[in-house]
């Protein structure tokens, strides 16, 4: 399924439509754990895929490979038809392409909202800061948080803190945006709010790649599940297919574990 | 009492002393700042460079880091710092540059400890907007490491304004050397001794006060 589009040369005049991100034989080790066992996985424009897997299985590993915070050992991975580059500028240029949103939210904590969604804007899009504070306005406001621009990350509720850090990786206009367990540190009164930025994002057309264990998110929102096992790929298929008719045996095992109590 | 000051300039020599320690001030935390950021970089050359630096630097005494500066420096190696004619100038370039060598590596050390309080994912988030190596710890990590260490760089601060003392062995006419001038004259040991001690107090109870305010000020809240 991948082996064709990792050939594919750069070009940057590529139809809109197509293979976004190419993940091809990705393996990577943490000391003597093989956590990425020869990973095969193809994002399209416009696709959401949502990644389950039980602790462990290397799916925030694998989300956090596809813009290199996590170095892979082997293998290769493209974003729209440019491989990774190691180190350095290019990669940097790459990462303001992919949006990136953290379980721990990681809001720059000595800056105010507003300034969290503008920095990225400024010092690496070099836009100018009044068109960075419109467009942060601009975003702030679509994920219902308009009215704390001021405020510091802290006198935020982690729901709220976790909406404007979608905001933040929106500010740079990304390809793609990866979601690496974004409601997994809220309370239960917060995912929600969080989960119907989501939707609204994934409605809008948005590429994502989301790490969660939010089934109903998964159900609703997704093109694709991909199930994660042991660091391999264990199974891929629609969310209907996935919930109502698993076919290994580690997939159903997973899903009466989380589905029946 | 008090007449055996007079023919003394005291405030001129505590002047000297306010000048070595905001000059070597700024020095060292601008090479210290350098210090600590090379070693938390990327390239392993620079990260043994400052690990080396820091570790002989701190472990020698001012004093003979001084003395080096003027009789080697100056005197074998002719580094005369643009002052070369004037004995009393260059004694003072060189106190300052000694002080700022010494000074740098505890700056530095105390820089990096507050690198080390700043979470990780601070950075990572940074990286993943897009930031380049030296963007992510200028803008994100070394503002927030600043916040968490003023405490400890008062400290060095104030060991630096004490230690400008140690100028008076190569001839700088700080206010030590003018405490000793006095002590060999006059004899009011203890009084005078009192009087430069109180001296050093004014200037580092301020210092240590306001940096301790600003501190609450400007503390990250997590």
């Amino acid at each position: 399924m991948s082996g064709v589009s990792v050939t594919k040369e750069t070009d940057d005049a590529r139809p809109a439509s197509g293979d976004l991100v190419v993940l091809s034989n990705v393996n990577k080790h943490f000391g003597a754990l093989h956590v990425l066992q020869d990973i095969d996985l193809t994002i399209a424009r416009g696709e959401v895929v949502v990644v389950i897997g039980p602790s462990g299985s290397g799916k925030s590993t694998l989300c956090r490979a596809i813009n290199r915070l996590e170095p892979i050992d082997s293998g290769s991975i493209s974003l729209d038809g440019k491989p990774l580059p190691a180190e350095g500028k290019e990669l940097a240029r790459l990462r303001a392409d992919v949006g990136m949103v953290f379980q721990s939210f990681n809001l720059f904590a000595h800056k105010t909202v507003l300034e969290n969604v503008t920095l990225g804007q400024i010092k690496v899009r070099k836009k100018d800061k009044a068109l960075a504070d419109e467009f942060a306005r601009t975003l702030l406001d679509r994920v219902g948080v308009a009215n704390q621009a001021d405020k510091y990350p802290a006198q935020l509720s982690g729901g709220q803190q976790q909406r404007v850090a979608i905001a933040r990786a929106l500010a740079m206009e990304p390809k793609v945006m990866l979601f690496d367990e974004p409601t997994s540190a809220l309370d239960p009164e917060m995912i929600n709010e969080v989960l119907e930025v989501m939707q609204q994002l994934a409605r809008d057309g948005m590429t994502m790649v989301v790490v969660t264990h939010e089934m109903g998110f998964a159900r609703s929102a997704a093109n694709r599940v991909v199930f994660m096992a042991d660091g391999q790929i264990v199974e891929e298929a629609t969310p209907e297919q996935f919930f109502t008719n698993p076919r290994s045996d580690r997939a159903k095992d997973f899903l009466s574990k989380i589905l029946h109590h | 009492m008090f007449d055996f000051l007079e023919g003394y300039d005291l405030l001129g020599a505590f002047w000297v002393t306010v000048q070595l320690a905001v000059f070597s001030g700024i020095g060292s935390l601008v090479l210290g700042t350098i210090l600590a950021a090379m070693r938390v970089s990327p390239v392993p050359l620079m990260r043994g460079f400052a690990t080396v630096y820091v570790n002989v630097v701190r472990n020698i005494p001012l004093t003979v880091i001084i003395v080096f500066a003027s009789l080697g420096l100056a005197d074998i190696f002719g580094i005369t710092l643009g002052a070369a004619d004037d004995f009393d100038a260059l004694s003072f370039r060189l106190a300052i540059l000694g002080l700022t060598v010494y000074t740098a590596a505890f700056v530095c050390e105390a820089i990096r400890s507050g690198i080390n309080t700043v979470p990780v994912g601070q950075a990572e988030a940074a990286r993943a907007i897009g930031l380049n190596f030296t963007q992510v710890l200028s803008l994100i990590v070394l503002p927030q490491a600043f916040r968490s260490v003023i405490g400890p760089l008062t400290n060095v601060l104030i060991a630096l304004t004490k230690n400008t003392t140690v100028a008076a062995a190569i001839g700088v006419a700080e206010a030590a050397l003018l405490m000793k001038e006095m002590i060999e004259n006059e004899s009011q040991l203890i009084l005078i001794s009192a009087i430069f001690a109180f001296g050093f107090v004014v200037l580092t109870l301020p210092t240590g006060l306001i940096l301790g305010w600003v501190a609450k000020r400007v503390a990250v809240k997590r």
